[in-house]
């Protein structure tokens, strides 16, 4: 951040004041309901799959398939950005939300073309999430390898 | 010696270059607001038939201008030039719709604020004897803006409340030397200003000081106070920039509360979901050439300050954690 002159940081201050913060029970509220809501779906899955007689740990890929393709479906509808725009982190933060955020720009950069367009732009949102979700699932897997020995 | 300028920074056009014409297209939300039936045309969707939202916008900014060019009843040989910009990188709405208009063009970027620009440099041109006929536009696309300002359409995020609507539209209109009403009296152009704002989702703050600063301006170049004016309009300062703006004023002795107006609260209902308020280049542009203008031939309105603020940001200067520097051009617009 640049250093701000002292009638800048005056402005700031004075601005502060008049600013709305934004609704945060509320938004808490309705996230907590629907996360709280996905996760259920989620859930329902699970069980589904494990009643077919797959084990826990099979039945657990399914389901992300499952949400996965949900969120990507009501993205492509038009439907999840309407719902995020009330749940907020409720609904960005299951992996539902993780779809949306790559087939969102898929669909937006479509126009630039499949190469420099869909497939480049795709992980504008979601590139951050991978890479340092990678970086830290290795790093912790190293001090859990290094604890073990 | 320039003997057409007062004061610091404003200029007086002596031979009052008249606004003969104006056209506007609003998108079909735009269309449901407060001042649609002031708009010439009502998309009933924002793709307008094209293949990409940057290609409705271009169309809608050609368009435009057309029908302003059609109404002034100037053949298209008489328009010497096209002034416009838009929001997109490298202004492609405008130099493409020139493209295929075919006038001599000067491309502007003032962001928001273009509109007032062009109007500007345009009347500048007229009152300077340079041309007859000049057609000033500018357009923007809520989609188009999203999408190289913030986050892809479809992506769930949450708007904070003060957040601003990009109207899709444009605006065009056609200045000329004929001796008629309204007129471009004064333009004040305005300096870039940085009150130390970044976020990128609370424009009408950043722009509020850059507003007051040439309202100012232009009360003291001119010797006019606050009263002169049947309205005094803001661009897109939007509901919490506006009353910064009244604030900032008062504090510096001017109170302009009773004829003070802001493009950005006018173009939407406070239902229709817009959080603080409108913005983008279409929005001073359709406000001025669509509700201004009709109203001021009705002579509702006799003397207008419009003021267009516009803030000059990149994706990359605020990913690189700059603050945002922002200006405001005043123009006035008057019934002699």
């Amino acid at each position: 951040m640049p250093k701000l002159t002292k009638e800048q940081q005056e402005y700031q201050k004075f601005v502060k004041k008049k600013l709305p913060s934004p609704p945060i029970l509320k938004n808490c509220i309705m996230a907590f309901f629907v996360g709280g809501f996905i996760c259920v779906i989620g859930q329902l899955v699970l069980n589904f799959f494990i009643s077919r007689g797959l084990s826990l740990k099979e039945a657990g890929a399914h389901t992300s398939v499952v949400m996965v393709f949900l969120g990507a479906f009501l993205t492509g509808l038009g439907v999840y950005d309407r719902i995020g725009k009330i749940a907020g982190a409720g609904s960005i933060v299951p992996i539902t939300g993780f779809a949306n955020s790559i087939v969102s720009p898929a669909m937006e950069f479509k126009r630039e073309g499949y190469v420099f367009g869909l497939a480049a732009k795709m992980f504008v949102v979601a590139g951050p999430v991978l890479v340092y979700g990678t970086v830290v699932s290795a790093l912790v897997g190293l001090i859990y390898y290094i604890f073990k020995l | 010696m320039a003997t057409k300028k007062l004061g610091l920074q404003t200029l007086k056009l002596e031979n009052t270059p008249s606004i003969i014409s104006t056209a506007t297209i609003v998108g079909p939300k735009e269309g449901e607001g407060p001042l649609a039936k002031y708009f010439d045309l009502i998309l009933a969707n924002s793709i307008y038939g094209e293949k990409s939202w940057e290609k409705a916008e271009k169309k809608i900014l050609k368009e435009a201008v057309e029908m302003a060019v059609k109404k002034s009843h100037v053949p298209n040989s008489d328009i010497e030039f096209f002034l416009a910009g838009d929001l997109l990188n490298q202004i492609i709405s405008a130099s493409f719709a020139a493209r295929e208009l075919g006038f001599p063009f000067l491309g502007l970027y003032g962001a928001c604020s273009t509109i007032a620009e062009s109007m500007g440099i345009g009347a500048m041109m007229v009152d300077g004897g340079f041309a007859d006929n000049v057609v000033v536009a500018t357009s923007s696309h809520f989609c188009t803006a999203e999408r190289q300002f913030r986050m892809p359409l479809e992506s769930g995020n949450q708007r904070p409340p003060t957040a601003q609507w990009t109207v899709t539209g444009a605006g065009a209109a056609v200045i000329s030397s004929k001796p008629q009403n309204p007129r471009i009296t004064h333009v004040t152009f305005g300096r870039v200003i940085d009150m130390g704002s970044s976020d990128a989702n609370d424009m009408g703050t950043a722009m509020a000081p850059a507003a007051v600063d040439t309202i100012v301006r232009h009360f003291e170049d001119t010797g006019r106070s606050p009263e002169y004016y049947d309205l005094i309009l803001t661009g897109d300062l939007a509901s919490y920039g506006k009353d910064i703006a009244e604030e900032l004023l008062k504090q510096k002795g001017y109170n302009i509360s009773q004829n003070y107006s802001d493009c950005g609260m006018m173009m939407f209902r406070p239902d229709q979901d817009v959080h603080a308020g409108a913005s983008g280049c279409a929005c001073a542009a359709t406000v001025t050439c669509g509700y201004i203008y009709k109203e001021m031939l009705k002579k509702t309105f006799n003397k207008i300050l419009l003021v267009a603020t516009g803030a000059l940001l990149s994706t990359t200067s605020t990913q690189q954690g700059e603050t945002i520097p922002c200006i405001a051009h005043a123009v006035s617009i008057e019934n002699l």
